[in-house]
C-alpha cells in the first residue's frame, strides 16, 4: 500500500491481458511479460448470473471472512480413524429396514441400474429377502427406507451402499470432535459397490462383517490414538496417489500401520494373513478411509454463514448433487452427467452408468482430482501427459479459496493443492471443479468397466448462488 | 474376422496408457476389439471373457505385453503396426511443458504475481466488471473495450483515483508504459517526452514524429475519449500529468484531447498551472486562449506539439521545420493538378486513424472551405444516410457506422481499399487523401495493400484521360514491424506523394484545391 502511481514508472512492466490475444503477443515480440487469459464471459455469458455475482459482490467482505474460517477448519482437522463398527450401532438415525446410498436424495424407482442392483444385494445380504425377486417385490412396495450416507455422517464409493449390519470405519475429526463413517472397500472385480449382487459378493460382504471388519476393529482400538489419515493422505500424494483414483501408496502406508496391531489381536495367523492379503490385494483399499477422512474434515467446514464454499459433492448415477457451508443442509441437485473415459477391454460408453458415488468428497477436501498433479501414474484420465495433469491442478486454484498447508505436490514445487472450492468462482471463471473418477456399468452386477473424466452440471452451481442471493441478499 | 497377437516380451507399460492405446487403435476402421495389456493372469481372466485369450496370450508371463486384435484380416496388420508406432511415441514423448493459459484475473497473478498491469479487451458488457476486479488487486488497468457505460467509467475512475492507479480508458487503444507498446503503438526510442492523450492515433502521431525528431519518449498515457467531457471531468489526464510531473525520467509533458468540456478545461489548466514542468498542450481545434495565465505552451497541430516537444528537449529556440517551404508546396501541387482533367474537382480523404481525420478536416476547412465529413465541423455538412461523398468530402472510417460487423481499417484495410475504387469512379474525384497507421495492433503491411488498389484507381481514371492525385502521409517510425520507410517506398512506386506528416499532407491538399478553383 501507499504506492504511487509515478512508481509503476521505475518498475519493469509485467502485463496480464484479457481478450485480443495480439497484444500480449506483441509484448512478448519486444521482450515484455505477458500472461494471456483465456478469457471467457462470467456464468458463460449468462446475464442473471452476472447480475447475482454483482449483488453478492456487495457483501464480499462477509462472505471472505467466512470462508477463510471454513478454510481454516478444513486444514486444521484431523482425521483419525479409531474403530470398525456394526453401521447400525453408530451411525445418527440409522434404524430399521434402512439402506442408505450415495447422495443426492433419490427415490427407489428413479435409482440407476448399479444402484438399485447394490441396493437388492444389500436386502439378501440383510437377509430380509431370499433372492433377486423377492427383493425386488419389497423394494417395489416400499419396504425399505432409503436415505443418502451423507445425511447419517457417512459416505460411501459409487452406489454407496451401506445397509445395517456392515462393518464402517469411524473417523473422528480429534480437532473439532466430529466422526465420519464408510463401509470398508471390497475389492475390484464384482462388488456390491458397483452393483453387484451374486452369491459370491454376499458371500465377500458376511466375511466382512464377521472377520475383516471385527479384526481390524480390535487392531485399532489397540492403538494409542488410532491412526491419523491426514498423515497418510498427505504422504501418499507424495508417492503418486491422489487418493481418489490412486490409492497404492495410501494402502500401503496404512497396512503398514495397522499391520503391528493386527498381530496384537486374538486372531489366529492364518486370518491375520487373510486379512493382510485382502488389502494389498485391493489397490483401492485406503479409498474407504481418506473417503471418511475427507467426510470428517468437510463437515467441520460446514454451517459457517455466508460460506460459499462447497462442503459436498455427490453423484448418484441420476443425479449431481452439492451443498454449500452457508446453505444448510439442502442439496442443490442436476442432472449426473456421463464420464468420458477410457475403458476395459469389451466394454464402451454405451455400457456405462452415469457419474456416480459420494467420493468426490475428495475434490470438495482438496485431494482426488484436485490434486491430481500428485499422480503422474494415472494422468492417462486426464489427457495423456504430466502437463495436462498438471494443468488439470492448476486450474483449480482460480476456483479456490486457498493452498494447503498439510497437502502438498511435489511436482509443483511443493505447493499445497487448491483448497475450498468457492461457489462464486466456478460461476464467475465457467471453471467446474475437476473430477476423475471410476465407470459403474449402467446395468445392476457387472461392475467397473472403466475411469476417467467428469463434468459436474453447471445447473447446480446455478441454483446454489440463486439460493445463496435470496438467503443473504436483502 | 479374424485375431493377430503380438507378444512383447520383457516391456512393461502402465495400464492407463495401455488403455489408452487400445481405444485409439480401437478406432481403427475395421478393428472390433483391441486390447494391450501386460500379461498377468487377472488380464488374461480379462480377455478370456472376451474371446481374445489367442494361444499366444495364454503362454504370456505377468512382464510381457500382450496385443490381441480382433478384427478384419486386411487391417490387423495396420493395427499392430499402428500400437508398436504409439508405444514407441509414448517412449520417447519428451511431454514438452504446454503453455498454461489462466483462465482468470486470479489464474494469471498466480502465473505472474507480479504482474502490475492489465490489458482488458473483453466485450464492453463486460469490461467493467473486469476493470473493477484488476483495481481492487492493485492493478494498473488499461481498458481498450468500449461500450463501456460512462457511469461505469466515472465509478473505475474513482476507485484508480484512490489507490493511485491508471485507469486508461475505455476506449483506449494506444499507450506505452515503460516502453512497452499496449494495444496500437508504435516503437519508440526511451526518452524524456511524456505524453498524456486522450486520442489513440492522436498519440501515436505524437510519439511517432517526436521519434523521428531523434528524440524519445519517457510514458505515453491513454485517457480514454470521453475523459474530458463534462461528466468524466478530466480525472484521469490530470492525475497522469501529475504523475508524470514527479516522473524523474520526464522532461516535459504533451497533453493531446479534442478541445474539453469549458468547465474541464479550466479544471486541467488549473492544475497545469501546479506543475513544475513544462507542459505543450494540443487541444485539437480549440481555442488557445484557454492556457492564457499558465505557462503551457499552446500546439495547432499534432505536428507541433511533437516539433515543439522535441525542440525542448534539444534545447533549440526555435522549432525545427520538419515542414515543406510553401515553394516545394506548390510545385507539388502544380505537378499533380497539371495533370488532371476539366472535369477533376474534389477531394476525397479516407482515413483510419480518427484524431489524423479530425486535423485534415479541421486544417483543410482553414484554407479550402466547407469539407463534408461523418465527423463534419458544422452539423450541415455531415454525410447523408447513404455515406456517399459531397463535393470536398473527408471520411473517418474508423467511426462505428462503417465498422459495424468488420473490422477496423487500421487492421483490416478492405474497408478503405472498396472505399478508394468507388472514389475513383466518379469523374469528379481530383485527389485522395490517405494516411497510413504504422505500429502494433495494425496490418502488417498497410502501404502495400493500399498501393495496390491505389495503382488500379490510378490506371482507371488514367484511362478515362484523367489524373488521380494520391496524397499520403505515413505515421509510424523505422522501429516499427511494418518499417517507416519500406512502408512510404511502397506507396511512391504507385505514384503516390508521400507526405513526412498529415499536416503536410494536408497543405498540399490545399494547394492543389486551390489551383483546381
Amino acid at each position: 500500500m501507499g504506492k504511487k502511481l509515478e512508481d509503476l514508472f521505475k518498475e519493469d512492466l509485467k502485463v496480464i491481458n484479457i481478450g485480443l490475444e495480439s497484444f500480449s503477443e506483441n509484448l512478448k515480440d519486444e521482450g515484455y511479460d505477458a500472461v494471456q487469459v483465456d478469457w471467457k464471459p462470467p456464468a458463460g455469458g449468462d446475464k442473471e448470473m452476472a447480475a447475482l455475482l454483482d449483488d453478492i459482490e456487495k457483501i464480499s467482505d462477509k462472505i471472505e471472512k467466512a470462508n477463510e474460517e471454513a478454510v481454516e477448519r478444513m486444514q486444521k482437522s484431523e482425521p483419525v480413524v479409531v474403530d470398525v463398527q456394526t453401521a447400525k450401532d453408530v451411525l445418527p438415525n440409522f434404524e430399521g429396514k434402512m439402506i442408505l446410498h450415495a447422495a443426492p436424495p433419490e427415490k427407489w424407482e428413479d435409482m440407476s441400474g448399479p444402484m438399485q442392483g447394490a441396493a437388492i444385494g444389500a436386502c439378501i445380504y440383510e437377509g430380509w429377502a431370499e433372492d433377486e425377486e423377492s427383493a425386488r417385490a419389497m423394494l417395489d412396495a416400499g419396504e425399505v427406507t432409503f436415505d443418502p450416507a451423507h445425511h447419517h455422517n457417512a459416505v460411501g464409493p459409487m452406489t454407496g451402499i451401506v445397509s445395517p449390519s456392515m462393518p464402517v470405519w469411524v473417523v473422528e475429526n480429534k480437532t473439532y470432535g466430529n466422526t465420519a463413517y464408510t463401509t470398508l472397500n471390497e475389492g475390484l472385480g464384482k462388488v456390491l459397490r458397483f452393483g453387484a449382487n451374486g452369491p459370491e459378493v454376499i458371500e465377500k460382504l458376511k466375511w466382512m462383517e464377521k472377520v475383516l471388519g471385527p479384526a481390524i476393529g480390535e487392531a485399532l482400538r489397540k492403538t494409542e490414538d488410532g491412526i491419523n489419515l491426514k498423515n497418510i493422505t498427505s504422504q501418499a500424494l507424495h508417492m503418486g496417489d491422489e487418493v481418489h483414483n490412486r490409492n497404492k501408496a495410501g494402502t500401503s502406508l496404512f497396512i503398514r500401520e495397522i499391520t503391528p496391531y493386527l498381530l496384537q489381536t486374538d486372531y489366529d495367523n492364518e486370518t491375520i494373513k487373510e486379512i493382510i492379503e485382502f488389502m494389498s490385494g485391493n489397490e483401492h483399499f485406503y479409498l474407504n478411509l481418506s473417503m471418511p477422512a475427507s467426510k470428517a474434515t468437510m463437515d467441520a467446514a460446514h454451517g459457517i454463514e455466508y460460506s460459499t464454499v462447497l462442503t459436498a459433492m455427490a453423484r448418484n448415477g441420476v443425479h449431481f448433487g452439492i451443498r454449500v457451508s452457508g446453505l444448510g443442509d439442502d442439496w442443490f441437485v442436476g442432472e449426473a452427467q456421463k464420464v468420458d473415459g477410457l475403458y476395459f477391454p469389451g466394454y464402451t460408453e454405451e455400457d456405462a452408468c452415469r457419474d456416480l458415488g459420494d467420493s468426490t468428497i475428495s475434490e470438495t477436501a482438496a485431494v482426488g482430482g484436485f490434486a491430481m498433479a500428485a499422480a503422474p501414474a494415472i494422468v492417462g484420465f486426464v489427457g495423456g501427459t504430466v502437463s495436462d495433469s498438471i494443468k488439470f491442478t492448476r486450474d483449480m486454484y482460480e476456483i479456490t479459496v486457498t493452498e494447503n498447508e498439510n497437502f502438498t505436490i511435489p511436482p509443483l514445487n511443493f505447493r499445497g493443492t487448491p483448497t475450498g472450492i468457492d461457489l462464486r468462482k466456478i460461476i464467475e471463471t465457467g471453471i467446474l471443479p475437476a473430477i476423475n473418477t471410476g465407470i459403474a456399468h449402467k446395468e445392476p452386477g457387472i461392475g467397473q468397466i472403466g475411469a476417467g473424466l467428469v463434468d459436474p452440471p453447471e445447473e447446480c452451481f446455478k441454483k446454489a448462488i440463486r439460493a445463496f442471493a435470496q438467503k443473504y441478499i436483502k | 474376422m479374424a485375431k493377430k497377437a503380438l507378444i512383447k516380451e520383457g516391456t512393461y507399460f502402465d495400464s492407463v496408457t495401455l488403455m489408452s492405446i487400445s481405444k485409439d487403435v480401437k478406432a481403427i476402421n475395421g478393428v472390433k476389439e483391441a486390447t494391450i495389456v501386460m500379461g498377468t493372469e487377472a488380464n488374461k481372466g480379462i480377455l478370456e471373457s472376451a474371446g481374445l485369450l489367442v494361444p499366444e496370450a495364454e503362454s504370456a508371463k505377468p512382464n510381457d505385453l500382450v496385443i490381441v486384435i480382433d478384427g478384419e484380416e486386411e487391417v490387423l496388420n495396420k493395427a499392430i503396426e499402428k500400437t508398436n508406432e504409439m508405444l514407441a511415441e509414448q517412449k520417447d514423448s519428451s511431454d514438452k511443458e504446454k503453455e498454461y493459459k489462466p483462465g482468470s484475473l486470479d489464474g494469471a497473478l498466480d502465473v505472474q504475481p507480479d504482474a502490475n498491469l492489465v490489458i482488458i479487451s473483453v466485450p464492453g458488457e463486460y469490461a467493467a466488471r473486469e476493470a473493477r476486479k484488476a483495481l481492487k488487486k492493485g492493478l494498473h488497468v488499461m481498458l481498450f473495450s468500449d461500450n463501456v457505460p460512462v457511469e461505469d467509467e466515472i465509478e473505475l475512475k474513482k476507485i484508480a483515483s484512490k489507490k493511485d492507479l491508471l485507469l486508461m480508458g475505455p476506449d483506449c487503444g494506444t499507450a506505452i508504459i515503460n516502453g512497452a507498446p499496449l494495444a496500437f503503438a508504435n516503437v519508440v526510442d526511451k526518452g524524456p517526452v511524456g505524453i498524456v492523450a486522450a486520442s489513440g492515433t492522436g498519440a501515436q502521431a505524437v510519439s511517432s514524429l517526436i521519434d523521428r525528431q531523434g528524440v524519445g519518449l519517457s510514458q505515453v498515457i491513454g485517457t480514454g475519449g470521453r475523459d474530458l467531457k463534462f461528466k468524466v471531468k478530466g480525472v484521469e489526464m490530470i492525475k497522469d500529468m501529475k504523475a508524470l510531473d514527479k516522473d524523474d525520467e520526464t522532461e516535459v509533458i504533451v497533453l493531446i484531447s479534442k478541445p474539453p468540456a469549458e468547465e474541464v478545461s479550466k479544471k486541467i489548466m488549473d492544475e497545469v498551472k501546479k506543475l513544475s514542468k513544462p507542459v505543450i498542450v494540443n487541444f485539437l481545434g480549440g481555442d488557445p486562449s484557454v492556457i492564457e495565465g499558465t505557462d503551457a505552451i499552446w500546439a495547432d497541430t499534432l505536428e507541433d506539439a511533437a516539433l515543439k516537444a522535441a525542440a525542448f528537449v534539444k534545447g533549440e529556440d526555435k522549432v525545427s521545420a520538419a515542414g515543406l517551404t510553401e515553394e516545394e508546396i506548390a510545385e507539388i501541387a502544380k505537378e499533380e493538378v497539371n495533370k488532371m482533367s476539366s472535369e477533376q474537382k474534389y477531394l476525397r480523404g479516407l482515413y483510419t486513424g480518427g484524431t489524423l481525420c479530425s486535423e485534415a478536416v479541421i486544417l483543410l476547412s482553414e484554407k479550402s472551405g466547407d469539407i463534408y465529413s461523418n465527423i463534419p465541423l458544422k452539423e450541415e455538412l455531415g454525410l447523408k444516410e447513404d455515406l456517399k461523398s459531397i463535393k470536398d468530402t473527408v471520411i473517418d472510417l474508423g467511426e462505428d457506422e462503417f465498422t459495424r460487423g468488420k473490422p477496423h481499417p487500421m487492421i483490416e484495410p478492405s474497408l478503405r481499399n472498396e472505399r478508394l475504387i468507388k472514389e475513383a469512379d466518379d469523374k469528379e474525384t481530383a485527389v485522395i487523401l490517405l494516411d497510413i497507421v504504422l505500429g502494433y495492433g495494425s496490418h502488417l503491411d498497410p502501404a502495400g495493400e493500399a498501393a495496390k488498389v491505389i495503382k488500379e484507381a490510378k490506371e482507371k481514371v488514367t484511362e478515362r484521360g484523367g489524373y488521380l492525385s494520391v496524397i499520403a502521409s505515413v505515421c509510424g517510425t523505422d522501429k516499427d514491424p511494418q518499417n517507416l520507410q519500406a512502408q512510404e517506398e511502397k506507396l511512391r512506386e504507385v505514384g503516390a506523394k508521400v507526405l513526412p506528416t498529415n499536416v503536410q499532407a494536408v497543405r498540399v491538399v490545399n494547394k492543389i484545391l486551390s489551383d483546381l478553383k
